[in-house]
């Protein structure tokens, strides 16, 4: 019984990190048509920004959090309106290709100011405390994540549902010519869009340095997790990102709990078995 | 058995939609049918269940009195259909000789071939050569195809279907995109096809329809309205409300 | 045709072939003078030889058959595991052992292609990639059998053909590795200009029309992947039984990525392309990550980004670009 509300904690609070990290990716891929292996890079300079927020200049963690987010985003504009403007264009290989160039330049730019080791996110004192729940105790931290996991996916469901914004994004998902010849101007849908996803990969990252620990190669390593939320959800639906992003983490996290020798190969063995029978992924369309 | 193409009893739905409701036709080795109606009448959806990229709901498709409605569409190109799609699609980096090297190739069996060079086949270029010569595209046997005008796609996209001596062979709108100062060139192509050939035209372009088509077929809302010689049916006046009329204004 | 016609397009056809087999013999001339130009990187010299083939499976089922894979390591790895197992458990002859890596490659690649040729896109990308990692998991995880993050070590080969031992400085590897490649490169040529070869440039062109022609488009492409997984398990092998030694890297991501740098680099379909980018990118790292080791990736991204906003079809495509440039300004 505490073993599966463990596996049930860990399990969502790992998909939840995933579907935040994860979400931005899927939309610009469902809107923009661009395979973006460089989504990666997003998390990293969240979490770098983090790290040096809070060892150099001491900072508390709120507002790191908020302004290593925000920092991410500035970043992230220019980014799209020079580089992945045109990148969209591209072919599917060239696509690849091309953020694979970024990705590397994102590593290469972590590597030469912070070095190539562990960068560590120190959580403050109040939050690594564990929380008693009367029959259970469980790390604050842990609630904290899958608390803010809701509040995004609360978030983001607000947006498209209930402003133009996300009227014109879900209007370009669906047909971008269609929405482009309606007056809706896809170049800045694209970059807000972009922005909002690099700022929630960012979100990601800093809050799931504990699992997914920063470094420079980051961008790399954890580069097919986070294709595989999106190719499991189907791409450019947020829905499918979030179930997808659940049932991996708590996937995940059951094969590592259950049989720890064999946990990554349960876990690609089933993500290839339910890419064969959806190739579209769980809710994505033909 | 009578050979040639017998539809019993075609039905399509799509959730609520019925896009194909109890289609019965026939096409004869000989035949000139064109299948004509309004926009959203069905008719492309109807070339997919005889081609097999769709599967129907209900019904049967035979041909030459064989069930075919379990082969896929690869078999029954092999089994005697062949078709020409409405935007033409063709590989476009490959000169028009590659182009129609492939479907000999495949048809006399030898798609699979390791070692010998697809360009040194000697009976395969002779065919080759004899589509080109019979669709005037000597000329362009060099050039990548998607060099050449769209006219002339269209014919690389005809030949390469007739290169499979098909028996049953579906013509969806062969005129569509061609300016119409090179109409002639699909008309007179069509007129080329071999006698016995069972030809079904799908086509939105009446002033083709009437030139080529011996017989018509009129299909709105996934239903037959009518069949008839091309005559009766511009008589008509039922089809001239619904759907001619509406065109030649 | 008349007949001076015909006569006309023989002699050029043939023209063009002894153009190509001039290309070709250049292409051997450069690497014989390799060996002697560079007699203290042959190491270096043929583990460029090995990419060189690695790459050219990969054009083949990306180039020629348009699979946009990003787990060619996953073939590369089981032919470097399987020759080195081989060798050391029952026999270390190295024809044998390229053999059995070959086979190994085109195993996996067959099993993988039969769920992996389903999918389209990011999901098939995605499918390869997990295949790969797949497959490092169970290598990392047979420790006993793999040497696990070890690596797996103690092959030693027996000389090549019964006397040509394996020397300490890899004159005999770089003659072995240069003779594979050129085998392996007539046997791709020899494929690609065939029917079959035809047939799956055309499913690259139009999957719609070669299903449209009667041809079971899947089957084709289960069957070139097998091939292409049996080239890439052959450099696998060859790199086994030259280093000594198989470690996980054989199925890294990066691996997969950077065949396809190289291959987009020097121009896909043209198995030419393979050859040119695998050895101008096997420069630029070595170089690069000698001058500076912390930096170079910087280089290569560099590169990667460089190649595909400014030549997109690869340095072999820059040829027709310069071409069609001149023809406008003429």
């Amino acid at each position: 019984m505490s073993l599966l509300l463990n596996i049930a904690v860990d399990g969502i609070a790992y998909g939840m990190i995933l579907f935040m990290i994860a979400v931005g990716l899927s939309v610009t891929m469902g809107l923009m048509r661009v395979i973006n292996l460089a989504h990666g890079g997003f998390a990293l300079i969240g979490g770098v920004t983090m790290h040096g927020l809070l060892a150099s200049a001491g900072m508390a963690y709120g507002i790191a959090v908020v302004l290593s987010v925000a920092f991410t985003m500035v970043l992230a504009l220019p980014l799209e309106r020079l580089l992945y403007r045109r990148i969209y264009r591209f072919g599917e290989l060239q696509q690849v290709l091309a953020t694979i160039g970024i990705t590397f330049l994102i590593i290469a730019t972590v590597n030469v100011l912070f070095g190539s080791s562990l960068l560590a996110i120190p959580l403050p004192k109040s939050l690594s405390v564990s929380v008693d729940l009367g029959f259970r105790t469980l790390p604050l931290h842990r609630l904290l994540v899958i608390g803010v996991g809701f509040l995004v996916i609360l978030g983001l469901y607000g947006l498209l549902e209930r402003t133009r914004f996300g009227i014109r994004l879900r209007a370009s998902v669906d047909n971008r010519n269609a929405a482009a010849t309606l007056g809706i101007n896809t170049g800045h849908v694209y970059a807000i869009t972009f922005c909002l996803g690099a700022g929630l990969a960012a979100l990601g990252g800093i809050l799931g340095a504990e699992l997914l620990p920063i470094d420079a190669y980051y961008p790399l390593r954890y580069m097919v997790l986070f294709l595989i939320v999106v190719a499991v959800g189907g791409m450019g639906s947020i829905t499918g990102s979030f179930f997808a992003a659940i049932g991996l983490g708590l996937l995940e996290t059951a094969s590592r709990y259950l049989v720890p020798d064999f946990g990554t190969i349960f876990f690609f063995a089933c993500v290839m078995a339910l890419l064969a029978v959806r190739p579209n992924g769980l809710l994505g369309r033909a | 058995m009578m050979g040639g193409l017998e539809i019993r009893n075609l039905n399509k739905r799509f959730g609520g939609l019925t896009v194909a409701n109890d289609i019965n036709l026939d096409l004869k080795p000989g035949d000139r049918k064109a299948l004509i109606g309004p926009n959203g009448a069905g008719k492309t959806t109807f070339a997919n269940l005889i081609t097999g990229i769709t599967p129907p709901t209900s019904g049967e498709i035979f041909l030459d009195g064989r069930d075919i409605r379990r082969l896929t569409e690869a078999k029954r190109v092999k089994a005697g259909i062949a078709k020409t799609f409405q935007i033409t699609t063709l590989f476009s980096a490959l000169t028009v000789r590659e182009n129609l090297r492939l479907p000999v190739l495949e048809r006399a069996g030898r798609s699979w071939g390791f070692f010998r060079a697809a360009a040194s086949m000697a009976d395969i270029d002779a065919e080759v050569d004899a589509l080109l010569d019979s669709f005037n595209l000597s000329r362009h046997a060099d050039r990548p195809v998607e060099q050449l005008a769209y006219g002339q796609q269209r014919l690389v996209e005809m030949a390469l279907t007739l290169a499979l001596k098909p028996r049953i062979l579906i013509l969806d709108e062969p005129a569509a995109g061609v300016p119409t100062s090179d109409t002639h060139l699909i008309t007179d192509a069509i007129a080329a096809l071999p006698d016995d050939l069972a030809v079904l035209i799908i086509e939105h372009d009446m002033k083709l329809v009437f030139q080529v088509a011996r017989s018509i077929v009129v299909l709105v809302n996934g239903t037959v309205l009518t069949e008839g010689a091309p005559a009766e049916i511009a008589q008509d006046p039922q089809i001239r409300d619904l759907y001619l009329g509406a065109r030649h204004d | 045709m008349s007949l001076t016609e015909t006569a006309q397009v023989q002699s050029g056809r043939r023209g063009l072939f002894s153009r190509r087999l001039v290309a070709d013999a250049a292409l051997l001339a450069v690497a014989v003078c390799a060996f002697f130009l560079f007699p203290y990187d042959l190491a270096f010299l043929t583990r460029i030889l090995i990419m060189m083939i690695l790459v050219l499976s990969l054009d083949l089922v990306l180039g020629y058959g348009g699979i946009a894979t990003l787990g060619q390591a996953a073939m590369y790895g089981t032919g470097a595991y399987a020759a080195g197992l081989f060798a050391i458990h029952v026999w270390a002859d190295p024809v044998a052992g390229l053999l059995v890596g070959a086979l190994a490659g085109a195993a996996i690649a067959f099993l993988s292609a039969l769920v992996v040729m389903r999918a389209h896109g990011l999901t098939l990308l995605m499918l390869t990639i997990a295949a790969a990692q797949i497959l490092q998991e169970i290598a990392n995880k047979a420790r006993p059998v793999t040497g696990g993050a070890d690596g797996l070590r103690g092959i030693r080969m027996e000389p090549l053909f019964g006397s040509l031992k394996f020397d300490f400085i890899g004159q005999t590897g770089y003659w072995y590795a240069l003779g594979v490649l050129c085998v392996v490169f007539a046997v791709l040529k020899v494929i690609t200009a065939s029917p079959f070869g035809l047939s799956v440039r055309g499913i690259k062109a139009s999957p719609a029309r070669m299903t449209a022609i009667g041809t079971s488009v899947y089957w084709r492409l289960v069957v070139l992947y097998t091939i292409g997984g049996a080239v890439a398990g052959i450099a696998g092998a060859l790199a086994a039984q030259i280093t000594s030694l198989v470690s996980l890297e054989a199925y890294s991501f990066s691996l997969s990525a950077e065949a396809l740098i190289m291959l987009i680099l020097g121009g896909t379909g043209r198995l030419y392309g393979a050859i040119l980018g695998a050895a101008i990118f096997m420069v630029v790292h070595h170089t690069a990550a000698s001058v500076d080791p912390f930096n170079w990736l910087f280089v290569i991204g560099a590169m990667v980004l460089a190649v595909v906003f400014f030549v997109p079809s690869g340095l072999l495509g820059l040829k027709d670009v310069v071409r069609s440039l001149a023809r406008r300004v003429s």
